[in-house]
């Protein structure tokens, strides 16, 4: 009988979601029984919704995935898997039995998350062992040029948002003339609702550093950044464990595999500035400054990092490069489509069902990822839009959603590719709150230094906040759209040129909703608290007092047993009636 | 006086040479303190030949920065899209209610807890997340927060 091996995902989800305490009871019941598995731990598969996962292989069963897994039940799970039993819990994904997920994940196809969820992350015999550093080793027996042209064939173009082919961007650097250059990766991954980077990170982070070398060798620079946000500890962790044993085995450091080629890589932390994620900004913020973006040009492939040739991509950009030198760039050409091709790996979130990380080939349809890849609506509650692109995207509706996933399909409904975060929204959620949030969000990451970016995204805001408040006037919308536009144009970054893309996406796909707030003073989507009025139905009521006793202002009336009232003319709107009602007699419109 | 800036100075020999070091020197100093207190500041202006208006803007740049004492734990709570539509705000206000902190208050009487928002904490899956120290929890409504908080305040 072969040995069972047992792999716990321990990504920051996974611990969210209590696989610590599976891990642990493992290794506790592996102290009392020696030898009655291997445990390994492994980074996130993706299927978020399904956290705790552990995976189980070597019995006759095959490997199988488990969901929702907890301390309590993991050993019975192990033991009836040894016994050729399958096991009686949520299994997720299977090869040989039936499981819940396999149908959802038939439709991924994965490159940069080919090992995620599979590999201990924390071990870089894991990673050769699954063909990782062969494409360094492919690398050096190439010319810097051959390889740059190489990832041009690929048509791999930035996945950090913007879309710049990244062949054309190294090539840039490659032939800047100075002794000293600089390679960047851009971990700053501060769209909110999109967690891609921090996956890859925590779960294969020496794909990162592979690419990233094999970048480095093909620019012709020594030394290099990886600039990770610090609300990712794990991810900054893992990464720095995974460039000590690099540099161990000589993939780091001097004279790399015997070659003349050397190269050195450090971490850089943030320190929370959203705008850090724009690289101009970013190179200041590693220098030790405030974070504020530069006019272009000089580009950084001139004039970046200390004044010298700089090459800045994002993770799964760098995460891309060991695929494409491996299998040539006429394979990642051949997947996705013609002018976005390759793979795009999407954080979904939000009201749908099958949230957590996917990546499919390009060209695939809005519709496919949130109803097959993504499993559908979380609840009953239809669709109503789906967020791209966090604060510099837009929001797509329903009737747009057979639109094809790429760079130039996704800018023509206002929208952005951006770097993955999907936020699915359904008749719950309030289009013009969506608005207002993410203008809340760039107004307070405006770094100042472009008069309309950090006056007018507030005065945006202040219309939004009027208008969500029920205060709002027929002439806002205009005044929003002007001020949408001279904001764009007078912008030095992309935080202040895209930052009114929320709203502008709001206003054309769901204007009736802000006309509701505005001449109805009614919030259809039941969000907007100062625009709903709360009642009491009669017929519900028993009396229990229960709301009365919840009221902060005292504002509703009523003895025990006896039909309660709520004065409008006090009420403020909390809500919290409403929370409290256990027989469903408080009613909001 | 002179005791308080031993630490402090072991910090700067470490970054000692390093180019573009003020950042994580100012990290690596709030990690061990907590915040960046005004003499620290100071004595990091002089040693560095950084004028403190300099120091200062960074400081106040960076959202993870902090000028006042902070308490024993810090509990973050994500403001992210994924978080924000599943009702974030509902368990801001369990929090700061089992706290009892007054409206503007950060900080708890006691210095056990400050409270903050963040952009997001990357666990958009599991929303609504907060995260308490390095520990992040998920899935919550409002009725989780009291059991997970009194776990933090032993």
């Amino acid at each position: 009988m072969s040995e069972i091996i047992v792999k716990v995902g321990l990504a920051s989800c996974g611990r969210a979601a209590g696989a610590m305490e599976v891990y642990d009871k493992l290794k506790e019941y592996l102290e009392q029984n020696e030898g009655a598995y291997i445990l390994k731990r492994t980074g996130c598969i993706g299927m978020c919704f399904e956290e705790p996962i552990v995976s189980l292989s070597g019995s006759e069963i095959g490997e199988i995935t488990l969901g929702k897994v907890n301390a309590e039940n993991v050993i019975n799970l192990i033991e009836e898997y040894r016994k050729d039993i399958i096991p009686s819990s949520n299994i997720i994904l299977s090869d040989k039995v039936e499981a819940s997920c396999n149908d959802l994940f038939a439709y991924q196809q994965r490159i940069v998350l080919q090992n995620c969820g599979r590999i201990d992350p924390l071990s870089i015999e894991d990673y050769e062992a699954s063909g990782g550093y062969q494409a360094l080793r492919k690398a050096l027996t190439l010319s810097p040029q051959e390889i740059i042209n190489e990832v041009k064939i690929s048509g791999l173009r930035g996945r950090g948002g913007a879309g710049f082919p990244t062949g054309l961007k190294w090539s840039f650097a490659a032939s800047a003339k100075s002794d000293i250059k600089y390679i960047i990766c851009n971990a700053d991954e501060g769209d909110p609702g999109a967690f891609m980077d921090r996956s890859v990170l925590e779960g294969d982070p020496h794909r990162v550093l592979e690419g990233m070398i094999i970048g480095a060798y093909a620019i012709g620079a020594h030394k290099g950044y990886i600039y990770c946000r610090a609300e990712y500890p794990l991810a900054i962790e893992h990464l720095k464990m995974a460039i000590v044993s690099a540099r161990e085995k000589n993939y780091l450091g001097d004279n790399i595999l015997g070659t003349d080629f050397s190269f050195e890589l450090s971490i850089k932390e943030g320190a929370g500035a959203f705008v850090c994620g724009e690289e101009t900004a970013l190179m200041q913020s590693i220098e030790g400054k405030r974070g504020m973006p530069s006019i272009r040009p000089p580009y950084p492939a001139e004039s970046g990092l200390w004044g010298k040739p700089t090459n800045i991509n994002n993770v799964e950009t760098w995460a891309n490069i060991p695929w494409i030198i491996k299998n040539g760039g006429e394979a990642f050409k051949a997947i996705g489509m013609e002018k976005s091709s390759g793979t795009k790996v999407f954080a979904l979130a939000g009201k749908i069902a099958g949230s957590g990380l996917i990546e499919v080939p390009m060209g695939i349809t809005l519709r496919d990822i949130i109803y097959k890849v993504g499993g559908g609506m979380k609840t009953e509650k239809p669709f109503k839009a789906v967020q791209l692109g966090g604060p510099s995207g837009g929001c797509i509706p329903a009737d747009l959603l057979d639109i094809p996933v790429d760079y130039d399909s996704i800018t023509a409904t206002g929208a952005i590719m951006g770097s993955g975060g999907m936020v699915v929204m359904d008749s719950g959620t309030c289009m013009v709150d969506v608005a207002r949030y993410f203008l809340n969000f760039t107004q307070n990451e405006s770094c100042g230094k472009c008069t309309f970016c950090r006056i007018g995204t507030r005065r945006m805001l202040e219309i939004l906040n009027r208008i969500t408040e029920g205060k709002g006037e027929l002439e806002d919308l205009d005044r929003l759209e002007e001020l949408a536009l001279n904001i764009s144009k007078g912008s030095l970054c992309g935080l202040g040129q895209t930052a009114p893309n929320p709203v502008l996406t709001t206003l054309r796909y769901f204007k009736d909703e802000y006309l509701a707030h505005i001449v109805d003073k009614r919030c259809p989507a039941g969000v907007c608290t100062s625009l709903l009025h709360y009642y009491i139905l009669p017929e519900k009521c028993i009396g229990c007092t229960l709301c009365a006793r919840m009221c902060p202002v005292s504002c509703i009336s009523g003895s025990l047993r006896q039909v309660h009232i709520i004065d409008q003319s006090r009420c403020t709107h909390c809500g919290n009636c409403y929370k409290a009602c256990k027989f469903g007699a408080v009613t909001r419109e | 006086m002179e005791q308080d800036f031993i630490s402090v100075d072991e910090i700067l020999q470490e970054y000692e040479g390093k180019k573009g070091n003020l950042i994580p020197i100012l990290q690596a100093v709030q990690r061990q303190k907590g915040y960046l207190s005004k003499s620290d500041i100071r004595y990091i202006s002089e040693k560095m030949h950084i004028p403190i208006a300099e120091i200062y803007g960074v400081v106040t740049f960076y959202a993870m920065f902090r000028l006042e004492p902070q308490g024993e734990h810090i509990i973050k709570i994500c403001k992210g899209t994924a978080c924000h539509v599943a009702d974030a705000d509902s368990i801001k206000e369990a929090v700061v209610d089992y706290l009892k902190l007054e409206e503007g208050e950060q900080t708890t009487a006691d210095g056990k807890f400050t409270v903050m928002e963040v952009a997001c904490l990357g666990c958009c899956s599991l929303s609504p997340v907060i995260m308490i120290d390095q520990q992040t929890f998920g899935k919550l409504t409002p009725n989780s927060i009291p059991g997970i908080l009194s776990r933090f305040k032993k």
